[in-house]
């Protein structure tokens, strides 16, 4: 979404030192965000702070922010990818499909990743390759691909899923380490790593920034964002063997929403929508946050539709409140 | 001649149409008859009001995701005032909708104008908001049929000269645009500001004020739309028009309205949404599941927006040809 900078930049004089800019940062505030989230949900609830409930508590996230690492690098290049849940419901489609054929787990892992890498094409060769806004392509094939899946299964439902299967969304790694949230954890180090140290992740942050100056510094555009967008194929592919796994049936309707709650996540993160910045500790953050909400909220018996009130209102009032406040301290400074 | 007119996306549009229910025509003549055009455009009418808001906020470089939560609320508002106050004259419910509509609209533009939080960021969050509301005010609860007046549910069949109120006010709203759009200085400046909002300030448009008063636009058709929407289905609860939104911008899409801003007509919006109309409506004719709708209008959109793309690109000067083909 294009929008016009048309304020004049400020320009300081000098550059801050390290501490002071850790201290101003997103993360910093957000880390603040989560510990008064934390210890709010430990004292209204005596029920928060047992390690089983809170390992149960990372189911609510970590599928979401499994895309919401990839979701990140793709709004950082100034695209998105609003097809992410209608990914999953195809992929978890095609592996119901597999299993009444009798497909083994393995054979199920393959076909719910190839899905999710073969609709992460098909985004990354329209936008890419025809070069088409991203936001409408990915409208597009997300009413493609979830279509798809009702074309598939109607009002029905796939069931029989290998006891095996069940490993990915019910599994546990170690004691209260659920298998979801050791990958979460692996993965949101590997997206650090690959947004924060390597030459890819440079080149993602500066398509993000000038699209053209990137260009004619030899970065491979087109090829970065089409890797980008099969990432979050990919990942799609991922979340939907866990969500599929976990819940143990597919309907055409599963994950619906999800995308929306995925960019929240990012956003949340501080994840810039116009693109050219953001971290993946502010949105692993952002997950933290959003689970312990939704967590903390279903122990105070809060139905689901308020809490997505309260999603909504911290998405607005954190990116608005920093934008108050910079426009305040301007005011006090004149 | 020919060319120029191949060019012109309103008549590829209108072709695109005519073929559709030629198509479909083949084997079912009865879908062309006239009686039940008029019940497809009828169908319609609703997407129709709600594309023509669509597009005036994304004209001006915005989006306008909450457009269905909206409509849900105001509908549910308005079915909730018919409820308590059966003696309520209907202009007054619709009106109270439509102000309703209007002030959540605004809630958008002032976050837009006020604050320069990206629209698409706006609208997800409001969206969620606006919808979660209607749980806060019912409950949960529906407001079912026997709860309304039997003016309320009359109101949109009401047949005048041949024509529901419902098909009228979709043709009084699209006369309005229309107006405003080619004959107010709103409407250029719609289009000044999604073509170029740096020169558009420099020609003194005020571009935050111009978005707002598009979210304005687009609030209150949506409050209208909600009023319509309760009592043509005669039922009101939190999930009505869930997940419209997208159809929405699918009709503006289909249309050739430029999601870059800028670009489109009333006429395109008018079109794309009877496109999506007259396959929703032909699709349990000639037998084809209602479940396949959903990817139908997904390859529609895909198709048109590349379409529409490739007459878009850029006509000016190419400087370095190869860098401009990224």
């Amino acid at each position: 979404m294009a929008h016009a900078q048309l304020s004049p930049r400020n320009i300081p004089d000098r550059l801050e030192g390290r501490g002071a800019r850790l201290l101003k940062s997103w993360e910093a505030l957000l880390i603040v965000v989560a510990t008064v989230i934390f210890l709010g949900n430990s004292f209204a609830s005596p029920y928060f702070l047992d390690p089983w409930n809170l390992s149960d508590a990372t189911f609510n996230f970590t599928e979401k922010a499994m895309i919401a690492f990839a979701m990140a690098l793709v709004i950082i290049s100034g695209e998105i990818d609003l097809s992410v849940a209608s990914i999953i419901a195809l992929a978890s489609t095609a592996m119901g499909y597999a299993v009444q054929l009798g497909v083994d787990t393995p054979v199920l892992v393959a076909i719910g990743l190839g899905v999710g890498l073969v609709c992460g094409a098909v985004n990354g060769l329209l936008i890419t390759g025809l070069g088409l806004p991203s936001i409408v392509v990915t409208i597009g094939t997300m009413s493609l691909f979830r279509g798809l899946s009702f074309i598939i299964l109607g009002d029905q439902a796939f069931t029989g899923y290998p006891e095996s299967f069940a490993w990915f969304g019910q599994g546990y790694v170690w004691w209260v380490f659920s298998f979801e949230f050791t990958f979460f954890v692996l993965l949101a180090v590997a997206y650090g790593v690959l947004l924060h140290k390597t030459n890819f992740g440079r080149a993602v942050y500066a398509i993000g920034n000038n699209q053209t100056a990137a260009l004619f510094s030899g970065v491979r555009v087109a090829r970065v964002k089409f890797t980008l967008f099969l990432l979050t194929g990919l990942m799609a592919g991922l979340a939907s063997i866990c969500l599929t796994s976990r819940l143990g049936s597919t309907r055409p309707s599963i994950a619906l929403g999800w995308e929306l709650e995925v960019v929240t996540m990012v956003v949340l993160g501080g994840v810039n929508i116009l693109g050219g910045s953001g971290t993946i500790l502010g949105v692993v953050l952002a997950a933290l946050i959003m689970g312990m909400v939704t967590f903390g909220f279903g122990l105070l018996n809060v139905p689901g539709i308020v809490m997505s009130i309260f999603i909504g209102l911290l998405l607005i009032s954190v990116i608005a409140l920093p934008i108050l406040w910079r426009r305040a301290r301007r005011r006090l400074a004149h | 001649m020919i060319a120029k007119l191949l060019k012109n996306r309103e008549i590829l549009l209108v072709v695109a149409v005519v073929v559709l229910l030629a198509l479909i025509a083949l084997r079912f003549p009865g879908f062309v008859a006239p009686s039940n055009l008029a019940r497809v455009y009828n169908d319609t009418s609703i997407l129709i009001i709600l594309a023509l808001g669509q597009m005036a906020v994304i004209l001006t470089r915005c989006i306008d995701l909450s457009m269905a939560a909206n409509l849900a609320l105001c509908g549910m508002v308005a079915a909730m005032l018919n409820a308590a106050f059966p003696g309520l004259p209907i202009p007054v419910i619709i009106l109270a909708a439509m102000a309703l509509g209007g002030l959540l609209g605004m809630i958008n533009g002032t976050l837009v104008w006020k604050l320069d939080i990206p629209p698409i960021v706006v609208t997800l969050g409001t969206l969620t908001i606006y919808r979660g509301l209607i749980f806060l005010l019912t409950d949960g609860k529906w407001i079912n049929a026997h709860e309304m007046s039997d003016t309320f549910k009359a109101l949109p069949r009401l047949a005048l000269a041949g024509m529901p109120v419902l098909s009228w006010l979709s043709l009084l709203m699209i006369a309005a645009m229309f107006l405003v759009m080619s004959r107010t200085p709103l409407g250029r400046a719609f289009y000044a500001v999604g073509g170029n909002p740096h020169a558009a300030i420099y020609t003194g448009i005020d571009v935050g004020r111009t978005r707002f008063f598009a979210y304005c636009l687009s609030g209150t058709l949506a409050g209208l739309s909600g009023y319509l929407w309760v009592s043509r289905y005669a039922v009101a609860y939190v999930d009505i028009a869930a997940g419209f939104e997208l159809d929405i911008i699918a009709a503006c899409v289909i249309g050739g309205i430029s999601i870059a801003g800028g670009i489109g007509s009333v006429a395109g919006a008018v079109l794309g949404a009877l496109f999506l109309g007259v396959i929703k409506n032909a699709l349990p004719v000639i037998n084809i599941s209602p479940f396949a709708q959903m990817a139908i209008s997904g390859t529609v959109i895909i198709i048109a927006v590349a379409v529409n793309a490739r007459a878009e690109r850029r006509k000016g000067r190419v400087i370095l040809r190869k860098a401009e083909a990224v």
